[in-house]
């Protein structure tokens, strides 16, 4: 329903509808014109070797020290003689990656990006390594993407419940506001249209120019994907408004069933108009999905060219360590082994979101029907005493006290609905969920001999 | 009184203005103006006339007088401080000025200090207002149940009692599989999972000894007081965030490294106005200049938040001494403002043996409280470790409020967790670390004197050096015309016919053309002989062409 009408009225566009980046993307502050950048490609394109290439561009331009080199080579192989701190595939050369700070990112790394990307979509769509811009983590690819769409006092519209760091990330140094998109449980807080006229409204009468719509896909804290209709409407709301789609995916390989989700790139995949495509950028990180948030491991994917060449100068502020890159380059290039991380992670996932909301029903509490992401979206409305955001806080409290659980509140991811709660499962062994689901089953026990003995 | 006077004497027309002024409101016109000037009219000339008049224009110059003094306590000392004065003709017209005379002023001006220039101006100086919003936004019960589960974490047989963790959302369930992959000789349990973004307490420790060591341990670095970024830039970027506020500006002496451009200011909204050295004066820093340059900023309502050094410099390799560096903390403190001080190549010191590396941290240190406030310093161990790719740079600061900010800051740009570990597996033995710094120290001068000995044999001469990794070459008889142009045509003729690539100096902001700086760190003594040979050939091209 909502592709056929897009393409129709993407005929009708022209250029007239080319999204727009912020000042900051498009000033030239970033220096790149300058001879010193320059003289680093010339270099780039025909590096002196000794050996292989005596006619070859001999680099002074960079300040970096090689003269000690060997020390530390010598040293650091001595310490990890299996060339561990590479990964086990053919160790590189020491020199060639302890000196890689091109913000391109290591080629191999980002093929393997793109692959791994691929295979999480079941191959529904395709993805070119050229247009993956590494970050150090999704939260800085998140602000990075702010910084390029967004001018300060402009607005991201956002659908609540989010995540608390969106706060922090989106806003912090950007000084770009978020405006929420208000969904609520009538409809298992899905995105309606309405909501996304009315939040665009609201920013309108504020004088606030609204840039993009930043989604959560699978979402946190529902727990849940975002329908295939929902993200068709999207689109073709951020067309009609010639605003930026943002869909942050990092949850994507967390779905307990590959069937159920869709990534906007499935929609985009179909669609040749460029000035629909154009507004459309996707971000990932390998710290939900491979569980290694220590890494910190992020990426943009965009299918805007300047937005890729920006972000790409941009993030040189926040590289991925090119010794993770190559570590890690390996391992997701490694098809067979991702195709059964993937399936087997998605399975115990899917066990322990069960295991959990089993436990949780059987205490009486009811969550949001999810099917991906490490939490569940739990429903604790009935036990306020006070239907009010302070009323909420005070649960989480005598939770956070008495049972010593940490559960997050619903009103720090700013829901419009109290009593909600997001509780995370993966991060503990089957021990620890069941002691927790133990300590909540009681104190539901404690409530109801309590409200016996007042009745 | 005077204003009603006035309101008498403009009401042209009469009946209808004075008609509705009697009426005391509602303008008789049509128009909002009317509407709000006929009352005002009403007020002043009937009930409340007399009071009005004479509270309004009190209440005025009361108001004027407070906005005032709050401004003025931004800047106490300068314009009564003599130095300051008998300084005033600019070194830079006295042509016969010898090298020093800019360290002269700067030397006098810190002789007199104790004298003129109070030591502590009760002034503390401010971080940007954006810095303050983030350390004023409280924590959300999202961020406070996290820390609290820090405190008291949950462990099957440890603390059975404990928090346990349901607010954070990582995946463990499969971590076996990814180690199984033999990834690292580390077990992933150490190193996968999230980490204070500012990075571990154990590197901070070897970063600080690392620091120390390259002061010659004339200061001890204080681990606490470190936070780590994924590279230089993004801690420049940071300092530069929690310093100033959009539309505020820094001052730089220039040449400086090309790389402040970007990362001070791209993001930032923040300006940077350059304070030209010169050849003349050896490019040393004139606290003169500094100071001119503050006050037309001044004037120009341009409010500068500090000012921005490297030791050494980069592009000239030049060390600052003792005595420069409390000349430009007594600048500062007299205006109230920062100093960041980029020390990305304290370890690259290559200078014969009186070539001593004094960090700003060693003044700071024996300063007051107030004066430590102002003091930050920029660090990256990739220069020093030769290991750019691993992305590891340091803020180091006395000021609470800007550690606290930048550590927040870094879940932007946080270093990468097995680097961390590679790091401090590189740099936490002591005896290697000497050895590294000994023996890169001797590479360096070995490098430095055989390059800058080539260019001397083509008649280029270039600036004394002690520390860095490069050297300032002075080619100002090999430029057509002494101009920018004419330096990128020679820039041009090093890439096109030379075959190598060089920094011109005005990618360095350098107000004199004809200068170029050479890296000289990552060429072996054979391929110095090459770069030589390259050299004579633009040169002699140059010169059939002049």
């Amino acid at each position: 329903m909502g592709l056929p009408l897009m393409m129709e009225r993407s005929s009708n566009n022209n250029n007239n509808n080319v999204v727009e980046l912020s000042r900051v993307a498009v000033s030239d502050t970033h220096g790149e014109d300058s001879p010193y950048f320059a003289g680093w490609k010339a270099y780039d394109e025909n590096p002196y070797d000794e050996s292989h290439n005596p006619s070859g561009v001999i680099q002074m331009g960079l300040a970096e020290n090689q003269v000690s080199f060997d020390l530390l080579e010598t040293y650091l192989e001595k310490k990890n003689p299996e060339g561990s701190m590479w990964g086990t595939k053919g160790a590189p050369g020491f020199r060639e990656n302890a000196l890689f700070q091109d913000y391109h990112g290591l080629k191999t790394f980002r093929q393997a990006m793109a692959s791994f990307m691929e295979q999480i979509r079941g191959g529904k769509a395709r993805f070119d390594p050229d247009r993956i811009v590494l970050t150090a983590g999704a939260t800085a690819a998140n602000e990075l993407l702010t910084f390029i769409l967004a001018d300060p006092n402009d607005a991201l519209l956002v659908p609540t419940p989010y995540y608390p760091g969106f706060d922090r990330d989106l806003r912090w140094r950007t000084g770009v506001k978020i405006v929420p998109i208000h969904c609520d449980s009538s409809n298992h807080f899905q995105i309606t249209p309405e909501a996304l006229e009315s939040a665009y409204q609201t920013a309108r009468d504020a004088n606030i120019r609204v840039r993009g719509v930043l989604i959560t896909n699978p979402s946190n804290p529902l727990g849940a994907t975002v329908q295939k209709k929902v993200l068709e409407d999207l689109l073709d709301f951020c067309v009609r408004k010639n605003i930026h789609l943002v869909s942050d995916e990092i949850y994507s390989g967390s779905v307990f069933h590959a069937s159920e989700f869709t990534s906007v790139a499935e929609i985009v995949e179909n669609i040749d108009d460029v000035s629909v495509k154009e507004r459309v950028h996707i971000v990932y990180s390998l710290s939900k999905d491979l569980g290694l948030p220590g890494f910190r491991v992020g990426t943009i994917y965009s299918y805007n060219d300047n937005v890729v060449r920006t972000a790409r100068r941009m993030s040189s502020f926040t590289l991925v360590s090119s010794q993770t890159q190559h570590m890690l380059a390996s391992m997701l290039s490694d098809e067979e082994f991702t195709e059964k991380y993937i399936r087997i992670n998605r399975e115990r996932l899917r066990r322990r979101y069960e295991t959990i909301v089993e436990g949780l029903k059987k205490a009486g509490i009811e969550c949001l029907k999810g099917n991906a992401g490490l939490f569940c979206w739990m429903n604790l409305g009935f036990l306020l005493e006070k239907k009010t955001k302070d009323g909420e806080l005070q649960l989480w409290d005598v939770i956070l006290k008495e049972l010593k659980l940490n559960i997050s509140p619903g009103s720090s991811c700013h829901c419009s609905e109290v009593g909600w709660f997001r509780v995370c499962f993966a991060n503990m062994s089957e021990n620890t969920l069941e002691i927790a689901l133990k300590r909540i089953h009681e104190f539901m026990d404690r409530r109801r001999r309590k409200e016996k003995m007042i009745n | 009184m005077t204003r009603t006077g006035i309101y008498r004497s403009r009401s042209g027309t009469p009946d209808s203005k004075t008609s509705a002024g009697n009426d005391g409101g509602g303008g008789g016109g049509g128009t909002t103006v009317m509407r709000v000037i006929v009352p005002l009219q009403g007020v002043v000339q009937g009930r409340g006339g007399l009071v009005l008049g004479s509270v309004i224009p009190c209440a005025f110059f009361y108001f004027l007088q407070f906005y005032l003094k709050r401004n003025r306590r931004d800047e106490p000392v300068s314009e009564s401080d003599p130095a300051n004065q008998n300084s005033g003709s600019s070194p830079d017209n006295s042509g016969s000025s010898s090298p020093t005379q800019s360290e002269l002023t700067g030397l006098s001006r810190s002789l007199s200090r104790v004298i003129i220039s109070p030591r502590s101006s009760g002034a503390h100086v401010s971080v940007s207002g954006r810095a303050n919003s983030i350390l004023k936004g409280g924590d959300s019960p999202y961020h406070l149940g996290l820390k609290r589960v820090e405190e008291d974490p949950y462990d099957e047989l440890g603390n059975p009692d404990g928090i346990i963790e349901l607010g954070l959302a990582q995946n463990k369930l499969s971590s076996a599989l990814v180690s199984d992959q033999n990834l690292i000789g580390l077990s992933l349990s150490g190193i996968a999972s999230y980490e204070p973004s500012d990075g571990l307490m154990e590197l901070k420790m070897v970063v600080a000894k690392l620091m120390s060591e390259a002061t010659k341990n004339a200061v001890c670095f204080d681990p606490s007081q470190l936070v780590l970024t994924s590279g230089a830039a993004s801690a420049i970027e940071i300092l530069s965030f929690c310093l100033a506020d959009s539309g505020n500006a820094f001052l730089v002496p220039t040449p400086c490294s090309p790389g402040f451009d970007v990362d001070v200011k791209w993001r930032n909204g923040v300006e940077i106005i350059h304070v030209p050295c010169r050849s003349s004066d050896n490019f040393n820093i004139s606290v003169t200049a500094l100071d001119r340059t503050f006050s037309q900023a001044k004037k120009r309502g341009v409010r500068i938040r500090g000012i921005i050094i490297s030791n050494p410099s980069n592009p000239m390799g030049r060390l600052l001494s003792r005595e420069n560096l409390y000349a430009l903390l007594d600048f500062a403190r007299e205006k109230n403002i920062h100093i960041i001080s980029n020390e990305i190549f304290a370890c690259s010191i290559h200078g014969d043996e009186e070539a001593e590396f004094v960090s700003i941290a060693e003044i700071a240190d024996t300063e007051e409280n107030l004066d430590k406030e102002r003091v930050h310093i920029v660090y990256d161990l990739s220069k020093d470790l030769s290991f750019p790719g691993l992305r590891a740079g340091a803020i180091y600061s006395f000021n609470e409020n800007v550690l606290a900010a930048s550590r927040k800051l870094t879940t932007l740009s946080p270093v990468s967790s097995p680097s961390q570990h590679l790091l401090m597996s590189a740099i936490s033995k002591p005896e290697f670390l000497q050895t590294y710094v000994k023996t890169n120290r001797q590479r360096l001068q070995r490098i430095y004197s055989e390059f800058v000995k080539g260019l001397k044999g083509l008649g280029i001469e270039c600036t004394r050096s002690n520390g860095g990794l490069f050297c300032w070459a002075d080619m100002r008889g090999l430029i057509s015309s002494y101009s920018e142009k004419g330096e990128i045509e020679l820039w041009n003729k090093f890439l096109d016919i030379g075959k190598f690539n060089v920094t011109p100096g005005s990618c360095c902001h350098c107000i004199e053309p004809g200068w170029f700086r050479f890296c000289f760190s990552n060429l072996s003594e054979k391929d110095v002989l090459v770069v030589m040979n390259r050299i004579r050939k633009v040169c002699v091209t140059c010169k059939s062409q002049n």
